[in-house]
């Protein structure tokens, strides 16, 4: 095939098969992801105004995204936390068994959010490993708001291990050496030079763990007790709905944490547009 | 040898400013491995803890079970049709991406990416709202008797909305990284596109779609939110491994449950060793577009 005319809105290339190549992957993402997508914003703008507000502004469904929102947030508090302390063991220290270790972050990746999700309720059951032993102290965790924070504690974990991971290993050791020269302790070093220059990974990867935490189902409605108004996430108010065939009740909540979803997309993007590329995965 | 010796005299000093002190370190990694235990660890050892809890005879009844045979041979037969339909996508994505300059590809790439950022009960629930019975297209197609909502073509449908990015995400960065200067030289020879295709592109990216294919794989496997909305639940035809963990679950069959499960957690696992095995041994090739 002769690249004779080139279409403007490309450069000239001799290699064949952009067309093709760029048909099939077209047609797929338009059939697969965006008529389905554009399909929900649809409905949602059917619904009419004053409905769609009805639905967005009742109780259960506030409630709802306010336990997804809320619940995810701390577990992403608690993932950046635990997620820097694990990126920094896992890149400055040296045990045996770093590499299994390292390779064991990825877990929530692999393991299917059902599987998680039964796991996690029976190991906080009031009978279970970690369950019991917080009952005697008279904590309750499965079936209630908590047991949310702790399966999004486990699906968002991997997401700031590995965000942070790359961007330590490639902190200049004479950085620090320079600090410590000029008369900083560990402590100075540690909060003003190896801090300020994780921040934005840091940041990157609390904001993915809060995005998948925001939609996740599976790993969150074993453990959660789904109370309506208490223990009831977003997602899952949708699949009531829909079991209910109440599609606009559905319709609503999808497009309000679609609506999110972009939110989020758009705050990754101003946050560190490289870095998510970065990743290896997910 | 000069080098040699100045690293190892430096090296005590590196370690006495950039480290900690040995209590504060172990300190550290202790408590980073005790959060790992009980957050990864516990969860994945009680899955086989659970479905072995009543011995081997009821483990091994569990995954016999007609409903489980017919689960995981649903479960195969959907990773059959969007593991291949994504590598088929994602290549494609990754060849007009990476070999090609042309207005639009932040937003494409970003489109691509799309399904990661989307719930999968919302994944799930777009397709209900224009396959379904109230759907946009329902009546039509209940008129020609065509049933994707509560079958088969709305499983794999969600499976490939969720699963969507995997290998195209995977192989681009590598596809970048190699350039275009082979298939060039390929095509001047005289190659024609699809033989500079085959002998040329995709043995430089194979370990990138290999790697793309396996967490394609297991999420299209393991897949629970969007196939459970689309399911419908019908015992026996319609649910896959993990919809057949939740009904034996809500049913307190709860060593069947984790028997059931702890298949999906041996895939996980399979999953793991071989994704870690690939990253040390093609670490280059594969994050040749990551790194730097």
């Amino acid at each position: 095939m002769q690249t004779a005319a080139a279409p403007r809105w490309r450069q000239p290339s001799i290699l064949p098969g952009f067309g093709l190549a760029l048909g099939v992957t077209l047609t797929a993402l338009s059939l697969v992801v965006l008529i389905p997508l554009a399909g929900l914003v649809l409905k949602a703008a059917s619904i009419g105004p004053a409905e769609f507000l009805a639905i967005a502004r009742a109780e259960r469904t506030v409630a709802a995204l306010r336990l997804s929102f809320g619940a995810s947030f701390l577990a992403a508090l608690v993932n950046a936390g635990f997620g820097m302390l694990i990126a920094w063991v896992l890149v400055r220290y040296r045990f045996p068994g770093r590499r299994m270790v390292d390779a064991a972050v990825d877990l929530p990746f692999a393991m299917p959010t059902a599987v998680a999700g039964i796991a996690l309720a029976a190991i906080y059951a009031p009978n279970g490993w970690i369950g019991a032993p917080l009952d005697t102290l008279g904590l309750k965790v499965a079936y209630t708001p908590l047991g949310v924070v702790v399966a999004l504690v486990f699906i968002g974990l991997p997401f700031v291990v590995r965000t942070v991971q790359p961007v330590l290993e490639e902190i200049e050791p004479e950085v620090e050496e320079a600090a410590a020269l000029l008369g900083a302790d560990r402590r100075r070093t540690i909060f003003t030079v190896i801090l300020p220059s994780v921040f934005p990974a840091l940041a990157t990867g609390f904001v993915m763990a809060f995005a998948r935490a925001v939609g996740e189902y599976g790993s969150v409605i074993f453990i959660a007790g789904n109370v309506p108004m208490v223990s009831e996430i977003a997602p899952l108010l949708i699949v009531i709905r829909l079991e209910q065939f109440d599609y606009a009740g559905a319709a609503v909540v999808g497009v309000l944490m679609l609506a999110a979803s972009f939110v989020m997309i758009l705050l990754l993007n101003l946050l560190h547009g490289g870095l998510r590329r970065r990743l290896g995965h997910v | 040898m000069s080098d040699l010796a100045l690293a190892q005299t430096d090296a005590p000093v590196r370690r006495s400013v950039r480290s900690e002190g040995p209590v504060a370190r172990a300190a550290l990694i202790g408590l980073a491995l005790l959060f790992l235990a009980l957050v990864l660890g516990f969860p994945l050892v009680s899955v086989f803890v659970e479905a072995l809890r009543k011995g081997w005879d009821a483990y091994h009844e569990a995954l016999v079970e007609p409903d489980a045979l017919a689960a995981v041979r649903l479960t195969l037969l959907v990773a059959a049709i969007a593991v291949p339909v994504n590598v088929v996508v994602g290549l494609a994505a990754a060849w007009a991406i990476a070999k090609f300059e042309f207005r639009g590809k932040a937003l494409l790439t970003s489109l691509i990416d799309l399904p990661f950022s989307v719930s999968p009960v919302v994944s799930g629930l777009v397709y209900v709202l224009l396959f379904g019975a109230q759907g946009l297209l329902g009546p039509w197609l209940k008129a020609h008797g065509i049933e994707i909502i509560f079958a088969l073509p709305g499983i794999v449908l969600a499976t490939i909305f969720v699963t969507f990015p995997f290998v195209a995400r995977e192989v681009l960065p590598v596809m970048q990284a190699q350039g275009a200067a082979e298939e060039e030289a390929a095509l001047m020879l005289g190659a024609s596109g699809w033989r500079t295709f085959w002998t040329i592109t995709l043995p430089n990216v194979k370990w990138g779609v290999l790697y793309g294919v396996l967490l394609c794989n297991a999420r299209a496997m393991g897949e629970f939110g969007a196939v459970s909305v689309v399911s419908g639940r019908i015992r026996g035809l319609t649910t896959t491994v993990p919809l057949h963990v939740e009904i034996l679950y809500n049913e307190y069959n709860t060593v069947a449950a984790f028997a059931v499960a702890s298949l999906l957690a041996l895939l996980a696992l399979i999953t793991l060793v071989l994704k870690t095995l690939l990253e040390w041994r093609y670490a280059d090739e594969l994050s040749a577009g990551a790194k730097h």
